[in-house]
C-alpha cells in the first residue's frame, strides 16, 4: 500500500502533472483545490503528507500551514510548499511557519520525487 | 613813545598767555577737572565775545556822531538776558537735548534735519559774518596805525594790509589750534572758552581804565564830565524813535542768531543753571562797559583836533595824554574785542561749513564707504581746519576790497541785519509747530535777497557792484524797485527801510509758507521735540538717587532679558563690586555692559534709547527714536521673511512627503506587480516543464496520454504568449506611446464584429445578446480595432463570468451631447462593491480560476485604450448584473499626450 499524498493546487494542469508524476511512482495522490476547506480536507484524508501551494483561492497557503501546525494532529505532518512566487521573502515565510520543505515553480519531475521520498523516508 | 617792537613784543606775550591759558584749560578738561571751567562766571564772560571791536573802539565813535543812539546796541541783548526765561533757555535746552552744534544746525534739525536750510543758513551766516571779521582785521591794524602815526621818529607806518595779513594767520593758527584739537560730541571747546574769558577781562578792565582816567584824570570827576556832556553837541542829538526801536531789535536778534553769539550761548554751555547768573551778570557787564563810552566821546570830542576818527578816541585820547601804559592796555583790550570774536565766528563758521557742506558733500561722493569712524573723524577735523582758514582769508580779503574806509557802526550794523534774517525760523521754529521748511526756506531766502539788495550791496558803494542810477531809481528805471524805497516808500532810513523789507518779507513768507505747506513726519516730530523741549527732555525728571536707577535699570531688564538672566546680570555685577544684594553701583562700565546684554535682544538704538531714559543723561532724541523704528521694521521684515521662508519649507516638506508616499506606494506596487508577474509567468512554466519532462521521459504512457499532454504544454504556451501580448500592450497603452488609427466607424458594425468574435471563443457559456440595433447605427471618428478590443473584453467576461441560468447581456447606447454611452449589462450577480473599485487594476482576477483563461489584464487594458481614445470605461453599480458603461467621444480625440499621430 502506497503512502498517501494530499495535493492542494488549483491550477489543474499542474495537479494533473504531479498527480500523474507520483501515481507512477506508487503513492496514493489525492487532489483539493479550495483553501478555505483544506484543512477539513486534511483532517479527512489523512494523508502521509501534504503538497501544498501558496495561492489558493479564499485562503493562503500560509495561513493552512500555520493552522496545520498548531494543530497537535498534524503538528508534525511533512508539508511540501510549493509557490510561483520565487521572492526570498516568500522561502523566509514557509520556514517560518514550519514547511518542511520549500519549492519553487516551474521545479524540475526528479526535484519533486526526491523531495517527496524524503519526507516520506521511503 | 611806544617803540613799535615794543607794541609787537606786548602783543606776542599777550597772544602766548592766551595760548597757555588755552592749553592749561584744555588740559584740565582732557583729564576731567572742569571745575571752575564750568563756572556761571566764565559762561558770562565768554558771552562777550558780543563785545567786538566794533563796540570796543566803535561804541565811542558812535556816540561821538549819532548820541545815544550806541545803547541800543547794548539795550537789545540785555533785554534777552533779562528775559531769558522765554527764549534763551529754551535754545539752551534745545541746544543740549538735541546735542545741537550750530544755529544752521538747529534750524536744519528743526525743520526735519533738512540739509538745504543747513545749507542756506551756513551760506547767510558766512556772507553775513565775513565783513565782521575784516571789521576786526581793519580795527587791529588801523590801531597799530595810529601807534605808528604817534612816533615822531618815524618807525614808519607799517603796511597796513600786511600786518592784517599777519593778525589773520595768527588767529587762523590759534583757531586751528584750540577749535578743533579733537572732536567733541557737545563741540565744547574748554580752551578757547576760558581764553575768551581772560580777553573778556582785559578788554573790560581797559575800558573801565580809560573812563576812569577820563573822569578823573582829563575832567574834574563825574560832575564835570556831565557838565561837558550837556555842554557837547551829543546832547543836542534827537533820538530817532524809528531808528531806535529798529536797532534795539538788530541788536536783540543778532544776540541771538549771531554764529558766534550761539556758539558761547547755547553750544558752549555745560550747565542750564548758569543762564540764571548770567541773565543779571552779562546785562552788568554790558553795563559797566558802556559806562564811560560818552564822557569818553565827549572828551574826545572837546580834547583831540578836529577830524580826529571818533572810532579811535579810546586809543587816541591816552597817547594824546602821554598814557603810554594806558594806551598799551586799550591796544590790548581792542585787540582782545577782535581776537575774540574772530575765533569764535571761525569755529562756529567752520562748524557749519563743514557739517552743512563739507561732510554731506564728501559723504556722497564715496557713498558707503565710511565704514571706519577714524576714517571720518580725520575728515571732519581737516575739512574744519581748512574751513577756518578759508574763513580768515575770506574776512582778509573783503578788508583788503573793502579798502577798511566804511564807519566801524555801519559794517557791524550790515551784518547784524544779515544773521537776523535767521530770526523767524528760529523762533517760529521753537515756539511754533506749524512752522514747517518749506516756510523756513521761503522766509530765509526772501528775507536775505532783501537785506543783499537793499543792504549788502549798496554798502559796497554807489557804482561798485550797484551803480548810482540804479540806486536813485532802480534797475531798469523800475521806480518801486529802488533799493532803498521799496514799494516807492521814501524817506525812510535805509537802515530802517533794509530791516522793515526784509524782516516783514521775511516773516510773512516764513508764515505764508509754513501754513501752506505740510509738514513731514520727521518734521512734525522734531517739531514737538523743539516746541515742547520742557517736557520731553530731561533734566527735570525725578530720578533721585543711585539706587531708584539700579532698581529701575533691574526692572526693566527683567522686561527685556527675562528674570532669571537679568537677576543673575545685576547680582554678578553687585558682587563684582564687592556688594550684597542685586543692586549694583550705577557705574559707566555697568551701564555699558547693560546696554550690550540689552543690544543682544532689543537691537542697539533701542538698547540706547531705553537706558537714555532711564539714567537720564539724554533725552531720547528723533534719531534715536527713528533708529529704534527702523530696527523694528528690520525685524518685522526679517521675521516676515523668516515666516514666508517657514511656509515655504513646509511646503517643500509637504511635497517632499507627498513625492515620498507616492514613491513608496509605486514601489509597493512595483512589487505586487513584479511578485504577479512572476506567479503569472511561472504558473504556466510550470505545467509546461512537468509534462515536457514526462513526455521526454516517454516509459508507459498511452498514445492518447501523449497527446493530451502535448496539447496541455501548447495551451500552456499559448497562455504565456497572450500573458506577454497583454503586458506589452499595456505598457504601450500606459505610457502613451501608443500609436491609433483614428477612422471612420459604425458603432452597429464595431458590436457585431465584436460578437462574433467572442462567440467563436472556446471558453465561457452562450448567453443572449439583447440590443437596440437602430440607436446604435451611429458613425463616429476612432480607432476601430482598439475599441472593438473593449468590446470583445467586456462581452466575454459577461459570457465567462454571468452566473445566471440564462445568462442575458443587454447593449443599449445613447447620445449625450458629442459623447455616446454604450452599457454592456447582464442579469448576474454583479460585482461585489468592495471590488467594484479593483476591477480595473492589473491582475485583478475575481475569481482565480486559471480557466478563466486571463491573467487579470483585461479590464485595465480596455481602461487604458479608452483613456488612450478620450473615453472612459466605468462600472455602473445598481444595475441588476455586471454592468460597464462605455463612454466614447464623436471624433477622435487625445486624453493623453505624447502622440504623434491625430488621426487621418
Amino acid at each position: 500500500m502506497g503512502k498517501r499524498v494530499l495535493l492542494i493546487e488549483d491550477e489543474p494542469n499542474i495537479t494533473e502533472a504531479i498527480r500523474f508524476l507520483l501515481s507512477r511512482e506508487g503513492y496514493q495522490v489525492d487532489t483539493h483545490t479550495d483553501g478555505s476547506t483544506a484543512l477539513e480536507a486534511v483532517a479527512a484524508r489523512r494523508p502521509d503528507m501534504v503538497i501544498l501551494d501558496v495561492m489558493l483561492p479564499n485562503k493562503s497557503g500560509y495561513d493552512i500551514l500555520r493552522e496545520l501546525r498548531a494543530d497537535e494532529a498534524t503538528a508534525r505532518l511533512p508539508v511540501l510548499m510549493l509557490t510561483a512566487r520565487g521572492q526570498r521573502r516568500d522561502r523566509e515565510m514557509a520556514e517560518r511557519f514550519g514547511a518542511s520543505r520549500f519549492m519553487t515553480k516551474p521545479f524540475s519531475n526528479s526535484e519533486m520525487l526526491g523531495s517527496v521520498r524524503e519526507l516520506l523516508g521511503s | 613813545m611806544v617803540p613799535f617792537n615794543l607794541l609787537v613784543l606786548v602783543s606776542v606775550l599777550y597772544v602766548v598767555l592766551l595760548f597757555l591759558v588755552a592749553f592749561a584749560a584744555e588740559k584740565r578738561a582732557q583729564q576731567g577737572r572742569l571745575g571752575w571751567l564750568r563756572s556761571p562766571w566764565v559762561y558770562t564772560l565768554s558771552l562777550s565775545v558780543y563785545a567786538t571791536a566794533w563796540t570796543f573802539y566803535g561804541a565811542v565813535g558812535y556816540a561821538a556822531r549819532s548820541g545815544l543812539e550806541f545803547v541800543t546796541i547794548y539795550l537789545g541783548p540785555t533785554l534777552v538776558m533779562i528775559g531769558w526765561w522765554w527764549v534763551v533757555r529754551k535754545l539752551v535746552r534745545i541746544g543740549r537735548s538735541q546735542r545741537i552744534t550750530s544755529i544752521a544746525d538747529l534750524i536744519s534739525s528743526r525743520y526735519g534735519k533738512s540739509n538745504l536750510l543747513g545749507v542756506i543758513v551756513t551760506l547767510m551766516a558766512v556772507i553775513g559774518t565775513t565783513p565782521y571779521i575784516a571789521l576786526q582785521l581793519q580795527s587791529v591794524t588801523v590801531s597799530f596805525a595810529v601807534f605808528a602815526s604817534q612816533t615822531p621818529q618815524g618807525w614808519g607806518v607799517p603796511d597796513l594790509r600786511s600786518t592784517a595779513l599777519w593778525v589773520a594767520a595768527g588767529l587762523a593758527l590759534f583757531t586751528i589750534l584750540f577749535g578743533t584739537r579733537n572732536l567733541d560730541a557737545n563741540e565744547r571747546h574748554h580752551g578757547v572758552v576760558t581764553a575768551i574769558a581772560l580777553e573778556a577781562v582785559v578788554k573790560l578792565v581797559a575800558l573801565l581804565a580809560v573812563g576812569v582816567f577820563v573822569v578823573w584824570g582829563v575832567a574834574q570827576g563825574p560832575a564835570d564830565i556831565l557838565d561837558r556832556i550837556d555842554a557837547s553837541p551829543i546832547a543836542t542829538w534827537e533820538m530817532n524813535g524809528g531808528r531806535w526801536v529798529t536797532l534795539l531789535f538788530l541788536a536783540g536778534a543778532a544776540f541771538l542768531t549771531l554764529p558766534r553769539m550761539f556758539q558761547v550761548l547755547v553750544v558752549e554751555n555745560s550747565d542750564e543753571r548758569h543762564l540764571t547768573t548770567a541773565s543779571w551778570a552779562f546785562p552788568l557787564y554790558i553795563f559797566l562797559i558802556s559806562l564811560f563810552v560818552v564822557p569818553i566821546a565827549v572828551v574826545g570830542l572837546a580834547q583831540l583836533p578836529e577830524g580826529s576818527n571818533p572810532d579811535l578816541f579810546v586809543l587816541t585820547i591816552p597817547l594824546s595824554f602821554d598814557a603810554e601804559g594806558l594806551a598799551m592796555l586799550t591796544f590790548l583790550g581792542g585787540f582782545s574785542s577782535a581776537t575774540s570774536m574772530v575765533i569764535v565766528a571761525a569755529i562756529a563758521l567752520s562748524t557749519m561749513v563743514s557739517n552743512h557742506i563739507v561732510m554731506p558733500i564728501w559723504l556722497s561722493a564715496r557713498r558707503g564707504g565710511a565704514s571706519m569712524s577714524g576714517d571720518v573723524r580725520t575728515v571732519v577735523l581737516r575739512s574744519r581746519r581748512i574751513s577756518i582758514g578759508a574763513i580768515l582769508a575770506l574776512g582778509y580779503l573783503y578788508y583788503v576790497f573793502s579798502g577798511g574806509g566804511a564807519a566801524l557802526a555801519a559794517i557791524g550794523l550790515i551784518s547784524f541785519t544779515g544773521v537776523a534774517q535767521v530770526l523767524p525760523a528760529l523762533l517760529g521754529g521753537i515756539f511754533w509747530r506749524g512752522a514747517t521748511r518749506v516756510g523756513a526756506i521761503a522766509g530765509l531766502v526772501l528775507g536775505f535777497s532783501v537785506w543783499a539788495y537793499t543792504m549788502f550791496l549798496p554798502s559796497f558803494g554807489e557804482s561798485v557792484l550797484m551803480s548810482a542810477q540804479m540806486l536813485a531809481e532802480g534797475p531798469w528805471g523800475i521806480g518801486w524797485l529802488r533799493p532803498q524805497a521799496l514799494f516807492g516808500i521814501t524817506g525812510l532810513d535805509p537802515l530802517v527801510h533794509a530791516v522793515f523789507w526784509s524782516m516783514a518779507l521775511n516773516t510773512g513768507a516764513f508764515v505764508l509758507g509754513s501754513l501752506m505747506s505740510f509738514p513731514d513726519p520727521l518734521e512734525r516730530l522734531q517739531g514737538a521735540q523743539f516746541v515742547n523741549v520742557f517736557e520731553h527732555s530731561g533734566g527735570a525728571r525725578g530720578w533721585s538717587g543711585r539706587a531708584a536707577e539700579a532698581e529701575d535699570l533691574l526692572v526693566m531688564a527683567q522686561r527685556i532679558l527675562g528674570p532669571e538672566e537679568a537677576q543673575a546680570l545685576f547680582q554678578a555685577e553687585s558682587r563684582a563690586q564687592g556688594r550684597e544684594g542685586y543692586l549694583p553701583d550705577v557705574t559707566p562700565d555697568f551701564i555699558e555692559r547693560l546696554e550690550r546684554e540689552l543690544t543682544g535682544s532689543v537691537g542697539a538704538a533701542t538698547a540706547h534709547a531705553m537706558l537714555g531714559q532711564i539714567i537720564g543723561g539724554s533725552s531720547v532724541s528723533v534719531e534715536d527714536l527713528m533708529a529704534v523704528a527702523d530696527e523694528t521694521a528690520q525685524m518685522l521684515e526679517y521675521s516676515s521673511q523668516l515666516e514666508a521662508k517657514s511656509r515655504e519649507l513646509e511646503r517643500t516638506a509637504r511635497q517632499l512627503r507627498d513625492a515620498n508616499e507616492k514613491l513608496t506606494e509605486l514601489s509597493v506596487q512595483k512589487d505586487a506587480f513584479l511578485s504577479q508577474i512572476s506567479h503569472e509567468l511561472r504558473t504556466p512554466m510550470t505545467s509546461i516543464r512537468a509534462f515536457s519532462e514526462i513526455l521526454m521521459d516517454g516509459k508507459g504512457m498511452s498514445p492518447a496520454e501523449q497527446r493530451r499532454y502535448s496539447s496541455i504544454i501548447h495551451d500552456e504556451t499559448i497562455r504565456l504568449t497572450r500573458l506577454l501580448d497583454d503586458l506589452l500592450d499595456l505598457s504601450v497603452l500606459e505610457n502613451g506611446q501608443v500609436t491609433l488609427n483614428c477612422q471612420t466607424a459604425n458603432l452597429h458594425d464595431l458590436l457585431e464584429r465584436a460578437i462574433t468574435a467572442t462567440a467563436s471563443a472556446e471558453t465561457g457559456r452562450e448567453i443572449r445578446i439583447i440590443r437596440d440595433e437602430a440607436a446604435e447605427n451611429v458613425s463616429l471618428q476612432t480607432d476601430p480595432d482598439r475599441l472593438r478590443q473593449v468590446f470583445i473584453n467586456l462581452i466575454s467576461n459577461a459570457r465567462k463570468y454571468c452566473d445566471a441560468p440564462e445568462p442575458e447581456l443587454r447593449i443599449t447606447v445613447r447620445r449625450r451631447g458629442d459623447e455616446l454611452r454604450v452599457d454592456f449589462i447582464d442579469n448576474g450577480s454583479g460585482i461585489p462593491k468592495r471590488s467594484q473599485e479593483v476591477i480595473f487594476e492589473k491582475f485583478s482576477r475575481l475569481s482565480d480560476q486559471a480557466a478563466a483563461g486571463g491573467a487579470g489584464l483585461g479590464l485595465a487594458i480596455c481602461r487604458e485604450i479608452m483613456a488612450n481614445l478620450g473615453g472612459k470605461v466605468s462600472y455602473l453599480p445598481g444595475q441588476g448584473g455586471a454592468a460597464f458603461r462605455v463612454i466614447l467621444p464623436l471624433s477622435c480625440r487625445r486624453a493623453q499626450a505624447g502622440n504623434r499621430q491625430e488621426g487621418p
